[in-house]
């Protein structure tokens, strides 16, 4: 709102004010991932049309309204394309604005990017770092006041992120864009990014934050209902910075995570949050639709296709969101629908009928086809009775007649369908082979794993190798030859890799399918019914995003958890008995583990126990016996300490369970339970009534799960005749 | 040269972004623009005024595509148009009308009048505008008494006899460009005044303590309510708030700043409060040529409003505004849908606009159209810089200020593109 108020005296304030120091920025026109496969084998993504026009035009057109007069173009992959593109265009001929184009072929990340620039020296003062694929309206004067007046208190603030909220689905989380859901602590005073997680674990269903974090500030506020607009204002350090750290390779992965998680250089990132503005970046397929249908519901107004913000042809709105050039043959009888955009030239047959879709210059669309929630780029013909479903088909490409492309189809360039040929879902088409080998000239896949470079390599070395093998093998069902996309047809249909198969549902153009969705639902409703079902409270450090945030088994999750714990203990302990610590000591030690892993004090018996029999074990022994002597030795050296954690027969029968446990998974100890049994009983670390409670329990259970309480069975009876005889002589018993 | 085309180059792509805001602002920009435009045409011996006509047609077809909404670039752009033919026009008469004399009276003055040939350009265009075009409502009425003198002063303000022919050329190609330049001028002074002249006839209309209504802001609007109110009217206003851009807010804000008595209400409750109104005194975004008004969103509703009780629906707006174009015409866009976020907060509904589940096709459509058409029959009175109009009487306003010819500026790009 505030944009288009003030819109009239910023026009003639910006200029004067921004001439002292001329903006700068630097726009990276090369993602550095591979998500838009197959179509940027061919043509960079910043020359992928959005709603008709190039996905640069709206960053470019972005930067120059909001000030900004020098652009660094770095172009990388297809650097040829887009800098013949933006000689052609109009950019290189506007006043008070300068767009130069930076080429480098081996540069494989942002990271990259950011050190050539470097070293070119081009960038003299604050400047905006932007992907060539961003849409906003924003205006930047605000945010870049606040970055200024950061520096001027604080050097250390080097860098400013723009966020805007928007909420993740609840259900798969990923945000609308079709990335993953991020969280983020902000300082709510100072706005000071603290935290910034976008691969965050469903599995595990929490995060964790440094306890520093809540000790070091007053107050911080945990966002996971923020998008990240990957739009940062930056100081000149950010590229010093990326010099020095010749590892970082992705701006937020490595730099961003990286400077928050170093404290020695205390570099700080704030957060600027845009309301009434929008801002966005195509990560992927799905954000590519979403950010389409924002431009066409007029979000970021004034770049909205009726307008010629940049050379882009008149096209009028019509009733309900419809968009129409002046120079379309349509039939009378075809039906546009809403929300639908329809290039010049293209020409519609007889009740052909096109909903929520974009259909890009000279196409020509046959009689009875039906187009729904799909992109369609510039000179496609599709002939009659096809029906199209949320598919995206590149320039060129012929659909022959009655040919079907099911949701989530990606056809690229000049791809040809054949007759009455049905694509399968979420298939991607291309004329050109998938690649077994990545080329360092082609884009990588820096961003999307949330692991090292060097396991990256190995991972898609997998890959690759996997691949080479199915299109080795002569083609089988992954791979069909160019023959088998129906009569006439020309193309690849690339195999999927392995693992992104379960993923491609998330990232595609089409709408989650609804078994899926379903799927998703109960899960997260299972999983509302374990955290109902008095699971212990989250622990103190780690923040629970929600209560419903896994779709997977919680189990497995807090038993990896206790995994950790048990470790722990069991390294304590044993450091303890090299080290000859004093048990006090020790039981502080394990006390502090408690804490942090917010276990009770059951945990820490059992994982005592289970430290001192595996320390008996580790005794030389040749007989059952001996080991057992072993056993006798250790606990009662070690008495005190396990006895400490045994304030409650749970906690006992917690020991019984645990031994039961290690006896079933070490086959020396199977032999012995009842002896062990019996000597943790006569050292007094087990009470009877906790064993005769154990045995009680046991009674239900199965068979299998009886082996031990057969195996003490004697000792137990006599447990028992024991304790009856106490009853009766109780008066006895009490002195 | 390249200068002025950088100058247009950077108002197209203002107009484009929709930086300008205010057709006062766009108007004015766009009368500097196209004299800039003009003082830079270079012109030839012959035709200077075709010459001039193509050059700033040229500029005007790109601005009007640059932002086809603010009808404001139209309407200058046309005017500009409109004064150089006037201009030319006056000039072939003078210098007929000199030749005429030169050969008819024989010299008979001619001494003194060479000291002068200047000096009567403008009584001849007024001459002109007499002679050769149908004479408007206000220069019959009016002018009569000048239009009778003016026969007399053109027939002196002819050049002496052939003496060089060439000569006369050039300085009527100079003459040419600078009286269009000149009257440009004056155009841009009259759109920066158009406030004061509007804002002089309050005291007429606005009595003592009389209920005003407006709604949204409108500058127009706060000179006029504060002119009545300096000439001592103590009157009260209501203003509505003017959802979704709310500038009702800073307009009241502004009232209360220069001492009016004033009360903010929903537009909602417009019709509410209208029984107690005196008169509703709002602006305008353009006026078209059959009286019928561009205003901001909501003012249908007022009209209406103020229809049905019968309260004097008063429309101000400056000449600039008045468009030559019926709303009708295809060429003419009536409205602008806004960014929704003025409407709704993004992030709050951001889960409705999820289009990965569900059915994949926006459930939710918000729509922010700029402007609502009033039509002529709803208005009671326009004031203008030059008085106050009936609507049925626009056309003829109009017609003063525009030359038919001019009307369809974009013939040429609609067949092109």
């Amino acid at each position: 709102m505030g944009t288009q108020k003030k819109g009239a005296s910023r026009g003639s304030e910006d200029p004067v004010e921004l001439a002292r120091v001329p903006l700068q920025a630097i726009l990276l026109a090369d993602s550095f991932t591979t998500k838009f496969r197959p179509i940027t084998l061919e043509r960079p993504k910043v020359l992928l049309p959005l709603v008709n026009v190039p996905m640069i035009n709206y960053t470019l057109a972005w930067l120059e309204s909001a000030g900004v007069e020098e652009v660094f173009v770095f172009c990388c992959a297809h650097s040829i394309q887009v800098i013949d593109y933006l000689e052609s265009s109009e950019w290189f001929s506007q006043p008070n604005f300068t767009v130069t184009t930076i080429e480098s072929h081996n540069s494989v990340s942002a990271g990259d990017a950011l050190r050539l620039i470097y070293e070119r020296n081009v960038i003299n003062g604050d400047f905006v770092l932007i992907s060539g694929d961003t849409v906003s309206n924003m205006s930047l004067t605000q945010v870049l006041q606040e970055h200024k007046e950061r520096r001027k208190k604080d050097s250390n603030a080097v860098m400013t992120v723009v966020i805007k909220r928007s909420k993740p689905s609840q259900i798969t989380h990923q945000s609308r864009l079709g990335t993953d859901e991020l969280f983020m602590a902000i300082d709510p005073n100072t706005k000071q990014l603290l935290y910034y997680e976008d691969k965050a674990d469903h599995a595990k269903g929490y995060i964790y934050l440094d306890k520093l974090l809540l000790a070091d500030n007053p107050s911080i506020t945990l966002h996971n209902d923020k998008q990240d607009c990957y739009i940062d204002i930056c100081s000149p350090e950010v590229l010093s910075l990326f010099t020095d750290n010749f590892d970082y390779q992705h701006l937020r992965r490595h730099f961003l995570k990286g400077l928050l998680v170093d404290d020695i250089m205390g570099y700080k990132i704030f957060t600027h949050e845009i309301h009434s503005s929008y801002a966005a970046r195509i990560d992927n397929f799905r954000s590519y639709d979403t950010i389409s249908k924002d431009i066409i519901q007029r979000w970021t107004y004034p770049l909205v296709p009726d307008v010629k913000f940049f050379g882009n042809s008149s096209i009028k709105l019509e009733r309900q969101g419809m968009y129409r050039a002046s120079e379309i043959g349509q039939s009378r009888s075809a039906q546009i629908g809403p929300f639908t955009v329809i290039g010049s030239g293209t020409k519609i047959g007889n009740t052909t009928k096109i909903s929520n879709s974009v259909i890009g210059e000279g196409c020509s669309i046959g009689s009875n086809v039906s187009i729904e929630g799909s992109y369609i780029w510039d000179n496609v013909t599709i002939e009659d009775g096809c029906k199209l479903r949320h598919a995206i088909v590149c320039d060129g490409v012929i659909v022959k007649s009655g040919a079907v492309l099911e949701p989530g189809v990606v056809l690229s360039f000049k791809v040809v369908v054949g007759r009455q040929f049905i694509v399968p879902p979420y298939s991607k088409v291309s004329l050109l082979q998938q690649p077994t080998k990545q080329d360092s000239d082609e884009e990588l896949e820096y961003a999307d794993n949330s692991i090292g470079i060097a396991e990256i390599s190995s991972i898609t070395h997998t890959v690759d190798k996997l691949n080479g093998e199915i299109t080795n093998q002569p083609f089988e069902t992954q791979c069909w030859p160019t023959s088998e996309l129906g009569t006439g047809g020309a193309g690849y249909v690339w195999s999927i890799c392995e693992g992104g198969h379960d993923e491609e549902w998330r990232h595609s153009v089409a709408p989650i399918p609804a078994d899926k969705l379903s799927e998703a639902i109960h899960a997260a409703d299972d999983d509302l019914e374990l955290t109902q079902d008095g699971r212990s409270l989250p622990p103190s450090g780690e923040l629970k995003p929600d209560s419903n945030d896994s779709e997977y088994d919680d189990d497995g999750e807090s038993r990896d958890d206790s995994i950790y714990f048990e470790k722990e203990v069991e390294a304590t302990f044993l450091r303890a008995v090299h080290e000859n610590i004093t048990v006090d000591h020790v039981i502080l030690e394990v006390n502090s583990l408690r804490l942090s892993y917010n276990k009770v004090a059951a945990d820490c018996a059992g994982g005592l126990f289970y430290s001192l029999m595996k320390l008996a074990l580790e005794t030389p022994h040749d007989s059952a016996s001996e080991l057992v002597q072993a056993i006798t030795n250790v606990l009662a050296k070690w008495k005190k300490l396990l006895k400490y954690y045994l304030a409650e027969i749970d906690e006992e029968i917690e020991v019984i369970l645990k031994l039961e446990e290690i006896c079933e998974s070490t086959k020396e100890f199977a032999p012995v339970f009842d002896k062990i049994l019996y000597q943790l009983y006569d050292l007094e670390v087990i009470q009877e009534e906790a064993i005769l409670r154990w045995d009680d329990e046991k009674k239900d259970a199965d068979e299998s799960d009886k082996f031990f309480v057969k195996q003490a069975e004697k000792f137990i009876q006599w447990l028992r005749e024991a304790s009856e005889e106490e009853e009766e002589e109780e008066e006895e018993d009490e002195e | 040269m390249p200068d002025v085309h950088s100058l247009v180059n950077d108002f197209l792509i203002k107009l484009k972004k929709r930086n300008i805001e205010g057709s006062q602002a766009t108007a004015k920009l766009t009368a500097e623009l196209l004299r800039s435009v003009i003082s830079s045409q270079r012109v030839p011996y012959t035709n200077q005024a075709g010459a001039l006509i193509d050059a700033v047609k040229a500029v005007g077809e790109q601005l009007i595509a640059a932002n086809p909404i603010e009808l404001a670039v139209g309407n200058i752009v046309r005017r500009v148009l409109h004064i150089i033919r006037e201009e030319d026009l006056s000039l072939t008469t003078a210098a007929m009308a000199g030749l005429n004399m030169s050969t008819v009276s024989d010299d008979e003055d001619d001494g003194e009048r060479d000291n002068h040939p200047v000096l009567s350009a403008a009584v001849v265009a007024a001459a002109a505008r007499s002679t050769l075009r149908p004479p408007s409502l206000q220069t019959l009425l009016e002018d009569m008494p000048d239009a009778a003198a003016v026969p007399h002063t053109s027939s002196s303000g002819g050049d002496s006899e052939e003496k060089t022919k060439s000569a006369d050329k050039s300085s009527r190609s100079r003459k040419l460009k600078h009286d269009v330049i000149e009257a440009v001028n004056e155009l841009i002074q009259d759109i920066g005044t158009c406030h004061e002249q509007i804002a002089e006839q309050a005291v007429e209309h606005i009595h003592q303590n009389e209920v005003i209504l407006t709604l949204g802001s409108s500058r127009t609007v706060l000179e006029f309510l504060c002119a009545a109110n300096e000439k001592k009217r103590s009157f009260r206003v209501f203003v509505a708030e003017g959802a979704p851009r709310y500038q009702g807010h800073l307009l009241a804000k502004e009232l209360v700043a220069r001492g009016l008595q004033t009360t903010l209400i929903t537009d909602s409750a417009v019709f509410a409060m209208i029984s107690r109104v005196n008169m509703v005194i709002v602006g305008a975004h353009a006026v078209m040529a059959n009286g019928g008004v561009i205003a901001p969103v909501g003012l249908n509703m007022v009209a209406l409003a103020a229809q049905r009780h019968a309260v004097p629906f008063v429309v101000l707006a400056g000449s600039h505004k008045l468009c030559p174009l019926y709303p009708h015409n295809p060429e003419v866009l009536l409205n602008e849908l806004r960014s929704p976020s003025e409407l709704l907060d993004f992030g709050e509904f951001s889960d409705c606009m999820d289009f990965g589940s569900g059915t994949a096709s926006p459930l939710l459509h918000v729509v922010n159209p700029t402007f609502d058409y009033v039509p002529p029959k709803l208005v009671s009175l326009f004031i203008t810089d030059t008085g106050g109009h009936n609507p049925s009487y626009m056309y003829r306003l109009i017609a003063d200020y525009y030359s038919a010819d001019d009307l369809v500026v974009q013939r040429r790009p609609a067949i092109g593109s």
